[in-house]
Order: C-alpha cells, then structure tokens, then sequence
C-alpha cells in the first residue's frame, strides 16, 4: 500500500513559503497585536519575545496563496479576535482519571494553581512560565529558541507569535525519570478568551518523561511546546483534543532530539472547526528515534470541520528512524488535511524515514487532502511514504454483520480498525487501552451510519 | 429448517442472472452438500442468504423455520440462527478476536431476548471451545484473523459457529485451502456441533470433505439451479467421472 518514492535533488533546500505571498498588508498584523496586550515587563523570556516579534513582523500573517497555507484557511488565526463561544458543559470522565500522575491544570492557557498538584516530583524541576519569568530559568537556553529554529525553511507566523505574546505554560526539566507522567489540564475560562500556552521541556540525559495533555482551552487557541531531548532521553507525549464546540485552534511542537534519544508523539483530534498541529522535529544526533502520530475523528455536520496535520522531520544524523502516521475519519463534509516532510541532509545516511497518511470518508461529501513530501541529499537511506484514501470495506462490514454484529457497532469496530496504526503509537498499554475505550464510547454516541 | 423455493437472483450492478429457479429443502437435523462446477452460483446462494449487498432477488422465497430470510437485515439473520462460514474470512486489523467474538454473541443473544454473557463465562466457554479447535489463547487475542494461515482463518470460522451455535449453518468451499490436518479438524468441529435440530448446507468442490462429514443429500447445482440430488454416492459418482455425464442426464 505505502508507494515509495525518493527523490534526491542536489540544489540546497530552497526556503519555502517565503517567496510568495507572505508580505500581508501590515495592518492586518498591528491589528492582531494590538489585540494582544503583549507582556511588557523584562523577565528572562524578554529577548526572546522581542526577537520573535521582529521576526513575526518580516513574514507577516499568512495568506491563502502562501505555500503551507493552501489547505487551510489562516483568517480563523489572523482574525483580531476570536468569535465568542459558550462555555460547554463537561459531561464525562477526563481521559486519564485515576493515573497516578501529575496533574497541572490551564484555564484559558493560564496556571490554575489551587486546581493543580503541588510541583514537586522527584527528578523534576517544574514551573510555570509566569512566575519562572520574574525570577529567571534554565528554559532561557531554550524559550523560543527551538521555535526560531523551525521557521526554516518553513515560516510558522502564529508560532512566533505565541513566542512573544505568550504569557504562562510549564517548564520542565527532567534530570531522573519521574515515578509518574505529568499531566496538562486544558480548560476553558471565559467565553471570548485567546488563549495562548507556551512550554519548554528539557530531558536530561538517559531520563525519560511521560507528558500528557488533555483538554481544550480558549474560544481560540495558540500552543507552542519546545522539547529537546539530551542523549539517550526519552519523552513520549500522550494529548487528547477534543471541542465539543466550533472551536478554532493551533499547536506546533518544536522537538530536537540528541543521538540516542527517542521522541514519541500521539495526539487524538475529535472535532472542533478548524484545527492545525503542527510538528517540526529536528534530529539532530546519531541512532535517535522520532514517532508522530495523530488519530483525528471529524464530524462536519454541527459546524464545518477542518483538521490540519503539519510535520516537518529533519534526519540531520547517522542512523536515525521517523515514522509519521495519521489517520484521519471525516464525516458530514468534514475536511482533512495533511503536509507531511522528511528532509533528509547531506551526511544523514542509513536513514530510516516513513510516512503514511490516511484518510477514512463515511460519505462522499467529506475530503481529505494530502501533501507528502520527501528531500533527500543523503544517498544511503530508506525513505517511503504512502497516502490513501477510502470507505468503509463492504466485505469486512458484511462478515461482522453476517456474525450478528449490528450495521453501526460493525462500523464503530471498522473504525477502529482503520484507526490502529496509529494508535498502536502510544506505547504504553494501559494508556492505549484508555484512549481505545473513550473512542469506542464517542464513536458510538456519534453512531455513523 | 431451510427452505428456498424458485429462487431467482440477478447481479444489482449488471444485468446478469445467476440463480435461475434454484429450490431446496434442508430438514432438522441433516446436513446437505452442493457440488458444482465453477460458476454454477454455488458462493452467490451462500451470500444471497446470508444478506450481502450486490444482489437482487428478482422472484421466489428463502425461509428459515417459516420466516423470511429476504427481509432481514444480515444481523438479523444471525440472530434468527443462520451462519456463513466464509470461503475467504476477512482480516480485520486492529479488533480483537476475542472482543468481535463476544460482541457478536451477545449481539445476538440481545436480539432474542436473552441475557448478555458476562465475560467471566464468555472467557471459559470459548476457551474450551477454542482448545478443542486447537486455536491457541493467543490466536484468541489477536486481531480477527490477521497473521492467520488459511487453516487457522478456516477453524477460527468453526470456533464463530461453535460460539454462535446457529441451527442453519452454510460453509462455502471451508474446504479450500485445507491440509489434511486442519480439513480433520475442522471436520470433527463441525460433526461436534451436529444434532437433531441443527442443520447444515455445505458447498463443496471436492467430494473428500464428504469422507469427514457425511451428508445425507447432495446436490448437483449447475447453471443457478439444482439439477439432480441424491445420496451420498452421488458426490463420489462427480468424483470419478466429472460433472459432465450428470449434467447431460439432467439436461
């Protein structure tokens, strides 16, 4: 199924997304900022946040015509402010209740300390942004370096953004693996709130941490997490998304990860309106890892859906393995879309890279746009990528039906099915088993027919 | 138990006919085999059914016990006691053998009105069943049929009738692909699950499966209908001498 393709140019990367259209008529732009209330006060993020100010000001907000903005319509994004939404009522068992873990919760991408667990885990330092900000951090290595990094060749406009005007999120260091994963709560406050979160990870050497995420925050929403795994580390991040209203919102990783180390990475996307995450990952040592994963349930049909998934995998090492998979199932007109690259440079040989992105319609009325892209100017390495589309298999829901398994329960089963891939992603059982339950139960609340 | 009479079915995406005026008649407690050559309609009897789309019956009748088959839905028709054991099952990556299995029972134990199993009793009914199928506990656990060779996919289909327990089984051609070993197997599962008020409809190309389970009709079915039926000899006449002289005889 996976065709492979390789292409191998010998011309240096050309910088995408610049040429054309970026140069918005500035406006726009002041208006958007103007709407912020950008942090004034000078903590250890200042530099940063000024940097990626001007760097903001020179690509401008995105356009239609800019390259990695074809499929997605950035004016939810480049909008002043966000259009108010009610506060939906939450009515079932967060994903990860009853793990012993940490949990931190985020109203509107703001700490909420009296809903939070003490910081304090064993091989963990933690601390908000906020309060870290006055006092100075370790994370100055790393605040908005990553993040200025990933905007080649590809510009991530509203990442910078988030790196100037961002106000809280959690910095985490990890130097010994912690007894339990930490868990971010997202939740919202306030029917009009932009919210804005930025985090700042830092693996240790040989130390491994769990992160999950669950939760949806803001009317809008702005994410940016900055990871760098030191050698031999490990991080594996777990998140659940899931709007229950017409929500709009973006997320970018910016991962680097050292020789040896590994990066895995699942995100379960249930609804909302217009939804990009994007990932941008840099390996950068020898013998590292990086797993990308997204299972997305889309369902147009109480307002329009459109998922994004965004990924950017560098192998600048020897030796090193990518896999990205997303699996996307849409619905009622619902859209999906994925822009998947592996660049491969010079000298990153026995490169092992790959990448499927599929997509499952229930009705002819949803689409699924796919763009997956290989550069490769090592010439020792294995990279594949595969892209499908289709419905459900009438001969597989004839055999469960055929076993007495009604139309809808076959279907939520196929769906699932189509779905394993990328669950199979999330290497801890227990989780998995979690997350296979809550799909289960929101597939069969929302029977497909 | 089964009965079809004039049965009449055509292709729903061209106009081609299949089954022409096929009647048939399985009583409690017998097992009845249809030979054919290829083409004579042999899988499209099986599918028409057992409720597969792609089919239009354009005239004549098919009941189990008295109601209608035509009429219902595929599930339905399992909960009403019928089973299709596949010539080529599917896989089904992702779902667990035991989870479809269990959802499937209780599906159909809903739909007549009876109690859902509860897990503990599932899991000790199907693995006594499972072990004498020789299907191994992790076989249990995989995904439906996925990694199965043709004979584990084949007695896993036998291991769905003996949890299902339908009184109307129809294997299409389970025969195929079959080792000596597993063709035993799957033989002393089925003559396990014979009694007097379970029936059974198997399609066969190969008089040899009849050695291990003995029909007490055969049926000749050439062109959508059945054109001779006897005894068992008659499997063993298509044996030694092709379908060629049968078939001018009918004629």
């Amino acid at each position: 199924m996976a065709d492979t393709a390789i292409r191998t140019k010998d011309q240096t990367p050309t910088i995408e997304g610049m040429a054309e259209g970026m140069a918005k008529p500035a406006g726009a732009l002041d208006a958007r900022l103007a709407a912020l209330n950008l942090p004034q006060q000078g903590g250890f993020s200042a530099r940063a946040r000024q940097d990626a100010l001007g760097r903001l000001r020179a690509m401008g907000l995105p356009g239609p015509r800019d390259e990695y903005w074809r499929y997605t319509d950035p004016r939810g994004f480049n909008a002043p402010v966000p259009q108010a939404l009610p506060i939906p009522h939450a009515d079932e068992t967060p994903l990860f209740d009853g793990l012993d873990k940490l949990t931190l919760v985020f109203v509107d991408g703001a700490f909420d300390e009296a809903a939070s667990d003490d910081l304090a885990l064993d091989g963990v330092e933690i601390a908000t942004l906020a309060q870290a900000d006055t006092v100075g951090s370790w994370a100055a290595d790393l605040y908005g370096v990553l993040e200025s990094a990933g905007q080649t060749p590809v510009k991530r406009p509203f990442a910078a953004l988030n790196t100037a005007a961002a106000r809280d999120g959690v910095l985490i260091r990890v130097t010994r693996t912690p007894s339990r994963p930490i868990h971010v709560v997202h939740r919202r406050g306030a029917t009009d709130a932009d919210a804005m979160w930025h985090h700042v990870i830092r693996v240790e050497q040989g130390a491994e941490l769990t992160l999950l995420e669950t939760g949806m925050s803001g009317a809008r929403s702005n994410g940016v997490i900055e990871v760098d795994v030191a050698r031999g580390g490990k991080f594996h991040h777990v998140a659940s998304k899931r709007a229950v209203d017409p929500k709009v919102g973006i997320s970018h990783v910016f991962a680097r990860i050292a020789s040896q180390a590994q990066f895995k990475s699942f995100t379960l996307s249930v609804n909302g309106t217009v939804m990009r995450n994007e990932a941008v990952i840099d390996i950068a040592g020898d013998d590292a890892v990086a797993h990308i994963a997204a299972a997305v349930l889309g369902d147009g049909e109480q307002a329009p859906f459109h998922h994004d998934d965004t990924v950017f995998i560098t192998h600048g090492a020897e030796r090193c393995e990518s896999r990205q998979v997303f699996k996307k199932v849409l619905k009622n007109g619902a859209t999906g879309v994925f822009q998947g690259k592996i660049l491969v440079k010079p000298g990153a040989q026995k490169t092992d890279g790959y990448q499927i992105s599929q997509a499952l319609l229930l009705d002819e009325r949803s689409q699924f746009l796919a763009k997956p892209e290989l550069e490769i100017y090592a010439d020792d390495v294995k990279c594949s990528h595969g892209s499908t589309t289709g419905a459900i298999d009438d001969e597989a829901l004839f055999y469960l039906r055929s076993r007495g398994v009604p139309r809808e329960r076959a279907i939520v089963f196929l769906v699932l099915s189509f779905l394993a891939d990328a669950l199979a992603e999330v290497e801890d059982e227990g989780l998995r088993d979690r997350i296979y339950e809550r799909l289960d139960v929101w597939l069969t609340l929302n029977a497909v027919h | 138990m089964l009965k079809i009479d004039n049965l009449h079915v055509k292709l729903e995406e061209e106009d081609k006919q299949i089954l022409k005026g096929l009647s048939l008649e399985v009583p409690a407690g017998q097992v009845h085999a249809i030979m054919g050559p290829n083409g004579s309609g042999k899988s499209t009897l099986s599918y028409v059914l057992s409720g597969r789309d792609g089919y239009v019956v354009t005239e004549g009748t098919a009941t189990l016990d008295g109601d209608s088959l035509l009429d219902m839905e595929p599930e339905e028709r399992a909960a009403a006691g019928l089973f299709l054991a596949f010539q080529y099952p599917v896989e089904i990556p992702g779902v667990g053998n035991m989870t479809f299995l269990r959802t499937a029972l209780n599906a159909q134990r809903k739909a007549r009105g009876q109690d859902e199993l509860s897990s503990g009793d599932f899991l000790k009914l199907v693995r006594a069943k499972a072990a004498d199928l020789q299907i191994s506990p992790d076989m249990l656990k995989r995904p439906v049929n996925v990694g199965f060779s043709g004979g584990e996919k084949k007695r896993n289909e036998i291991l769905q009738m003996a949890m299902l327990e339908p009184r109307m089984c129809i294997m299409d051609e389970t025969d195929s692909g079959l080792d000596v070993d597993a063709m035993r197997l799957v033989s002393d599962g089925v003559n396990a699950l014979r009694s007097p008020d379970r029936s059974f409809l198997v399609i066969t190309h190969y008089q040899r499966l009849l050695n291990h389970i003995q029909p007490d009709v055969v049926h000749i079915m050439a062109d959508g209908r059945i054109v001779t039926s006897g005894g068992p000899e008659l499997a063993l006449q298509v044996e030694q001498e092709g379908y060629g002289d049968l078939l001018a005889e009918a004629r």
